[in-house]
């Protein structure tokens, strides 16, 4: 390859936290390095091994159910300072549903009990139980006038702090908690979202930001050659259209009923 | 009683499939139906799990029905509660009496389960596996695995209960078992195994916390496990051995109990055949049919609907294999990566209720493993875009153009360019295999000579 620095990879927990197709997030990535030249590699961090940061450009970590989230709570913890201290030096990170909930300060699960998160993000999430339904559906958000499109599937309502920034504006499902329009969040150079898809092959700029962010954080200047992204933006197009389509049916619906009842 | 009857006769009439509309009504009209005719039969079996219901609920029908059994089923796919009961209004005379000596075989939804295990008191249940699979619509897998353990806990304590110990999660329900316990799996390790890419969704026992280890695994979590706490894959008392590939399929060797394991000579291709006929020989013997007629029953399989199902039209080939979630597809896609082989494909996504709206499994299945086996691609359905990308990505040819998410457009685009004398193998989820069955059974040359292998 070209003289261009490595992008290293380095995923959290991947035999643990990788439900909804999660592994085509570095797969993007690496994908979108190499058809520039940039050389890429993945690492995985699993519980029990040090996380070596100094090496790391971005960090990756999936969804999980409640059991697998409860699995990794006490070693993520045991790397909250590590985490804060790379969401304070500009690091790039995206964090994806189940870990995007931990990636906040808490998560109150299913059962009421509480799940302490890193704190990257400020935010907290609870579950209102099994009563309530999940959020399960195809989402469609705007994010810095483009669209950010991908299926979520979480239990947990997640309630932004003041000053937490959102990633996102829901357009079409649930996002953070389905009450106040906020998908995702986002502080420095640390991403964290609802949406899987997997979100990155589905949604290049995304991919792309994290990909400059972290060349610029190497010293680079972080432009990035344009790629021919037919087959990226017609899977965009078609999941902006489903999601949009079927939240339309969805609000008929519930306007019939509204009528019915 | 008539209403199901009626409602079966008028559904009949307006033309619709009227496989699930029947017992829909009679659900409501008549609560305790499904357990009073269930109550007539002479057996019930239920077979339930991720993957592999169907066949293994249709070779477990033609075992029986060669034992001289008569077999009630229900229908490929409608294993819901309702989709039993249809079965069963169905098969009762007019005075809403069932014949005698009928043995029912149950393909029942996982989430429908304990529900229908409770309505037919069954003399025998049986568990394929257990993984991801449309999350969407069944939530997470441990919901799943409480549900059957509840199930379980509520079966009459003579009820036989057939489990791949294979599968650690499938394994470990014996512990919410109370009846005789019929345990199968492969002992023969060369039989295949499971790449890296492949996921696993069993990763720690539950109870004890500890982690689930593998001194051999052949597919997705199907493996020779065992805990560092002493938990181990139980001895299996239908086992199967020599597993290699056979003039039409698999061949391998049949071990039932104690007895002398006898040749099998399966005409369905892939190591998840060779477990749905394990499942299916365990759950016969579990009803009592000797291992003689399981194997030559077994020799006698013809593909369930879609499933590795060959056809003739027009004097093309055809052959569907069904896949809807990571592990099903990896293992139907295993059957297409011969040492050389190369195949014309028409790959179809959907992502209606019954595929699972949510499509992003396609992203966990190993494609990367199929690109260098495709003679030529074609693709089709209503997440055609996604489906484009994910394959772009795993390195497949450029698949044919203009893409057409419409099924019979992408069909006739795939047939007019396969060439003569080749086979074109069509991987659809569950509404597109659906449609493109419907399809090439409206096609010309396709009535005469249907065949099924």
């Amino acid at each position: 390859m070209s003289g261009e620095a490595a992008i290293v990879v380095d995923v959290l927990y991947p035999d643990l936290l990788n439900l909804y197709g999660d592994r085509g997030n570095a797969r993007a990535l690496v994908r979108r390095c190499e058809a520039r030249g940039i050389d890429a590699a993945v690492r995985r961090v699993d519980i029990g091994d040090e996380w070596d940061d100094a090496g790391c450009d971005i960090v990756l970590v999936g969804g999980g159910q409640d059991r697998e989230q409860r699995r990794v709570e006490a070693d993520l913890l045991r790397r909250g300072g590590q985490l804060r201290d790379w969401r304070d030096s500009g690091g790039v990170a995206l964090a994806v549903c189940g870990g995007y909930q931990l990636f906040g300060r808490s998560y109150r699960g299913i059962d009421g009990e509480i799940m302490e998160g890193v704190g990257v993000f400020d935010m907290v999430t609870v579950h209102p139980g099994p009563s309530v339904s999940r959020c399960v559906g195809n989402v469609a958000a705007l994010w810095e006038g483009e669209t950010l499109v991908g299926f979520e599937n979480h239990g947990g309502r997640s309630y932004l702090n003041a000053g937490q920034a959102a990633l996102a504006e829901v357009v079409a499902g649930f996002g953070n908690n389905g009450g106040d329009g906020s998908e995702g969040a986002r502080v420095g150079n640390c991403f964290g979202t609802y949406l899987h898809g997997a979100v990155l092959p589905n949604n290049p700029r995304l991919a792309d930001r994290l990909i400059s962010l972290a060349l610029e954080r190497r010293g680079g200047d972080g432009a990035l050659a344009p790629l021919d992204d037919e087959a990226e933006s017609r899977a965009h197009a078609e999941a902006l259209h489903t999601a949009l389509h079927r939240s339309e049916q969805g609000r008929l619906r519930s306007a019939l009923q509204a009528l019915r009842g | 009683m008539w209403a199901g009857k009626l409602t079966r006769r008028s559904t009949r009439l307006l033309g619709a499939g009227g496989t699930a509309l029947p017992g829909l009504l009679a659900e409501r009209l008549e609560p305790d139906l499904a357990r009073g005719l269930a109550a007539q039969l002479e057996a019930a079996v239920l077979v339930t799990g991720t993957n592999g219901k169907t066949t293994t609920s249709a070779m477990l029908s033609r075992i029986l029905t060669r034992a001289g059994r008569r077999v009630l089923h229900n229908r490929a796919g409608s294993n819901l509660m309702r989709g039993v009961l249809s079965s069963l209004i169905e098969a009762a005379g007019a005075d809403g009496r069932l014949p005698a000596g009928l043995v029912g075989v149950f393909e029942t939804d996982e989430a429908a389960f304990e529900e229908v295990a409770a309505a037919v008191r069954p003399q025998a249940v049986l568990f394929t596996n257990l993984m991801r699979d449309q999350l969407d619509r069944y939530g997470e897998i441990d919901a799943i695995a409480g549900r059957w353990g509840r199930a379980l806990e509520g079966l009459d304590s003579s009820a036989r209960v057939v489990l791949n110990i294979d599968d650690p999660l499938i394994s470990t329900l014996e512990r919410s078992a109370s009846g005789p316990l019929v345990r199968f799996g492969i002992n023969d390790t060369s039989a295949g195994t499971a790449t890296e890419a492949e996921l696993a969704d069993a990763l720690w026992d539950p109870e004890s916390g500890d982690d689930f280890r593998y001194a051999h695994r052949f597919y997705a979590h199907l493996g020779h496990w065992h805990t560092a706490g002493g938990g181990r894959r139980p001895a299996p008392q239908v086992a199967v051995s020599e597993v290699a590939p056979g003039e039409e399929g698999m061949r391998f060797r049949l071990r039932i109990g104690e007895s002398e394991a006898l040749p099998v000579e399966l005409p369905a291709e892939g190591l998840y055949s060779v477990y749905n006929a394990l499942a299916a020989a365990a759950a016969a013997s579990a009803l009592g049919v000797g291992g003689e007629t399981i194997a030559a029953a077994l020799g006698e399989h013809r593909a369930a609907f879609g499933r590795q199902e060959s056809l003739r039209v027009g004097g093309r080939k055809v052959r569907i294999l069904l896949g809807k979630n990571p592990a099903g597809m990896n293992q139907a896609l295993r059957t297409l990566q011969a040492e050389g082989a190369r195949h014309h494909l028409l790959v179809i996504l959907n992502d209606g209720i019954a595929d699972g709206t949510d499509v992003s499994w396609i992203w966990d299945t190993d494609w990367e493993a199929q690109a260098g086996h495709c003679a030529s691609l074609t693709l089709g359905g209503g997440r055609i875009a996604e489906l484009a990308l994910r394959l772009e990505y795993a390195g497949f040819p450029p698949a044919r153009r203009p893409l057409s998410a419409e099924i019979g457009a992408a069909l006739a685009q795939a047939l007019e360019g396969l060439p003569r004398d080749a086979e074109l193998v069509i991987l659809p989820t569950y509404t597109g295999l659906i449609e493109v069955r419907g399809l090439l059974g409206r096609m010309p040359g396709a009535s005469e000579l249907w065949e099924t292998a």
